[in-house]
């Protein structure tokens, strides 16, 4: 690393060799629109005063950080916070992306915002902005996430959002967004595309890493007055990349601050059935930006793999491929199953149901907390509750119907449950 | 335009512009819905009036794509489609016919095979160049090296939504002709043609093009007359898909031929 003190400067369109515009001319207006608005309005003390506004008011920011001690038990002993976006308002940290990216449609006059949805979260958020500054929305989601999360396409549907599922290609996120650039080339003059992660063209990845970096600085704060000092790791599960963009930031520039992304690796990183980006893709371009991707000899996409719909995505943000290649942040893979009984863990030692996909961060923390002793402190982000996920754990665990819930046994589960050889 | 070297597709469509009404660009997918099938159906078109060959490469997210081509591109996939049946049917479809081929392909294919090997497999192929709809000039560096070292075509895209100076980019960087996107939208048949193809032709001879060609939403001889009537060539896609989709390659000679009366 040569310039450890400047990583946070960064602000696209390239980070290194990644990001750029690879998209149809037709779009290049629409997107250098939005990078003049988004220019304009990120050195705006107006904007920003509304923005902060609407998150103390609205969002329900900042978000608290909680101690957990009986969770971190199963992680070696080292002392573990998290990051409380699960208790932001419509369940993650989605909505702090949405809710900046509204206002600045709003500047824009758009009077009409789509949106790409996986896990529905970010669809939900983005209906939830819709329905709050009287806008039309309009979300794209693959059809085997409509079924996945069929909860929030009802929540979507009532807060006046049009769903509509789309049956191309894996029928998943990668293909949900395909339909909103379509949507979007046709329909620039009055509609925003709320794209909701750190990828896409430029401004998206630096944009979108902006409205996120609240929840590093945030956290940076607030673990640095309750323990004196920074923590030693900071993790976050990685589909797109927007919250552990939005959690690392503020760490970027210090050194003695180590990053770990954890991405699906659905049946394992060595299956064919996985969603492990940086640990077995290599660059390439894929919606509109140069980066890590899942593809075969010839280019074409390779549909990824995880019981997360959030984290199904064979791609990842240029931000993430530029640590990822400098050694800033490292990147490592997290099983389904591993997921699901972090997922548990953090449930029955804490009372904290956590989404499937931050269960992922969960999981690698507990690995890491091993790693690093009992004298480590870890900040992870803990970017959303599982409610939406009930259906899947439900289903996973069996603990659906009747007869299921009485032969549950109801005794603490115990680290070996894991999976990951746990010692203590 | 990029006139450094003597363009065959430029020269095509030249010659038909000054034999009075301009040239009709014809698209089909390879691979769809098999090699064999879509070899001839190209052979087809430029044995019905199609003066230039557009040949798609079939691409797993095809961002520009309406649904009929994204049908058959993803038919052709499933089918076992690879990169290398790309150069193999500009190799047999040149054997048999004179009409130039250009490939339109998505970027990372390319980006996987490597840029100059991919030039050199499609000279090697008799073919005449690329159109890349996700390729903007700005990030093309890569390509606009390897396109002048092998003087194949580049066909670059312009938009109603650009600014004059992108225009003028396009126009300047663009070899073979620049592709005139008639409509903000994707592919597929339309009604009618935007009249903000018209003035967006308009624009681009202001300038400098000495070769324009409309795209997206022609599928009938009326139109294609129309777009002949201000610009040097009309692209029609989803129209001969769906011809090749419902009736075979027989429907797809029929269809070009029905096209090339509005020349
Ligand atoms: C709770 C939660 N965490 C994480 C993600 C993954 O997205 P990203 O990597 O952009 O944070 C999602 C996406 O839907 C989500 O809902």
């Amino acid at each position: 690393m040569n310039s450890p003190t400047h990583l946070r400067d960064e602000l696209g369109p390239y980070f290194g060799e990644y990001g750029g515009r690879f998209v149809p001319e037709p779009l290049i207006a629409a997107l250098d629109e939005l990078d003049a608005a988004y220019q304009a309005a990120r050195v705006d003390p107006v904007f920003q005063e509304e923005l902060a506004e609407l998150h103390r008011t609205y969002t329900g920011r900042p978000s608290i950080i909680t101690e957990v001690p009986r969770f971190g038990e199963h992680a070696g002993g080292a002392r573990i916070i998290l990051k409380r976006e699960d208790l932001n308002h419509t369940g993650s940290h989605k909505i702090n992306n949405v809710l900046g990216q509204a206002l600045v449609a709003r500047r824009l006059g758009k009077t009409r915002l789509i949106a790409e949805t996986g896990a529905g979260q970010h669809g939900v958020a983005t209906a939830t902005a819709a329905a709050l500054f009287g806008m039309e929305c309009v979300v794209y989601m693959g059809e085997v996430d409509t079924v996945r999360q069929a909860l929030n396409v009802a929540r979507m549907r009532l807060l006046g959002a049009t769903v509509i599922p789309v049956t191309t290609g894996s029928r998943t996120l990668k293909d949900a967004i395909n339909e909103a650039l379509r949507d979007w080339v046709a329909s620039v003059d009055n509609t925003h595309y709320v794209l909701g992660t750190v990828a896409g063209p430029h401004p998206f990845p630096v944009m979108v890493r902006d409205f996120h970096k609240i929840i590093g600085e945030e956290a940076r704060a607030q673990v640095l007055e309750l323990t004196g000092a920074l923590p030693d790791a900071v993790t976050a599960c990685v589909g797109g990349g927007s919250n552990a963009m939005g959690i690392f930031h503020a760490f970027l520039d210090d050194p003695s601050v180590k990053l770990y992304g954890y991405e699906a690796a659905g049946e394992g990183h060595l299956t064919e059935r996985h969603a492990a980006t940086i640990t077995r893709g290599r660059p390439g371009v894929l919606h509109g930006a140069r980066s890590y991707m899942l593809q075969d000899e010839d280019g074409q996409t390779i549909e990824s793999h995880s019981i997360s719909a959030g984290l199904d995505y064979p791609g990842i943000g240029p931000e993430h491929a530029w640590l990822a290649d400098m050694g800033r942040a490292s990147y490592l893979p997290i099983t389904d199953d591993e997921a699901m009984q972090a997922l548990r863990l953090l449930s029955r030692t804490e009372g904290i149901i956590p989404a499937i996909e931050s269960a992922h961060a969960l999981a690698g923390t507990i690995k890491l907390g091993k790693e690093l002793g009992p004298d480590a402190t870890i900040l992870v982000n803990l970017s959303g509750r599982g409610d939406k996920d009930m259906e899947t754990a439900g289903k996973y665990f069996d603990i659906l119907d009747a007869e299921a819930l009485a032969s549950e046994n109801l005794a603490p589960v115990d680290s070996s449950d894991i999976g990951t050889g746990a010692s203590e | 335009m990029n006139a450094a070297v003597e363009s065959r597709v430029a020269k095509v469509i030249a010659a038909r512009k000054s034999s009075g009404s301009g040239a009709l660009i014809g698209y089909l997918p390879i691979g769809y819905p098999d090699l064999a099938t879509s070899i001839e159906a190209a052979v087809a078109l430029a044995e019905n009036g199609v003066d230039v060959l557009e040949l798609g490469l079939p691409y797993s997210d095809p961002v520009i794509d309406g649904v009929v081509i994204q049908k058959a591109t993803q038919e052709a996939l499933a089918g076992g489609f690879r990169l290398s049946h790309g150069f193999e049917a500009v190799a047999a479809i040149r054997a048999r016919v004179d009409t130039p081929v250009l490939l339109m392909t998505y970027w990372n294919p390319v980006l996987q095979f490597g840029v100059d090997r991919f030039a050199d497999e499609l000279v090697a192929a008799g073919g005449s160049g690329l159109i890349t709809p996700d390729l903007i000039p700005d990030e093309a560096h890569d390509w606009l090296v390897t396109s002048d070292r092998t003087d194949l075509d580049r066909v670059f895209l312009a938009a109603p939504s650009s600014t004059d100076a992108r225009l003028s980019q396009a126009v300047e960087l663009s070899r073979g002709f620049v592709y005139a996107v008639s409509t903000m939208g994707i592919t597929g048949a339309r009604s009618d043609v935007d009249s903000a193809a018209r003035s967006l032709v308009a624009r681009l001879r202001t300038a400098g093009a000495t070769s324009t060609c409309v795209g997206l939403g022609i599928s009938t001889p009326e139109q294609v007359h129309e777009v002949l009537g201000y610009a040097d060539g009309a692209i029609v896609g989803s129209l001969l898909v769906k011809a090749l989709a419902d009736g075979g390659v027989d429907a797809v000679a029929r269809a070009a031929a029905h096209l090339a009366t509005g020349k």
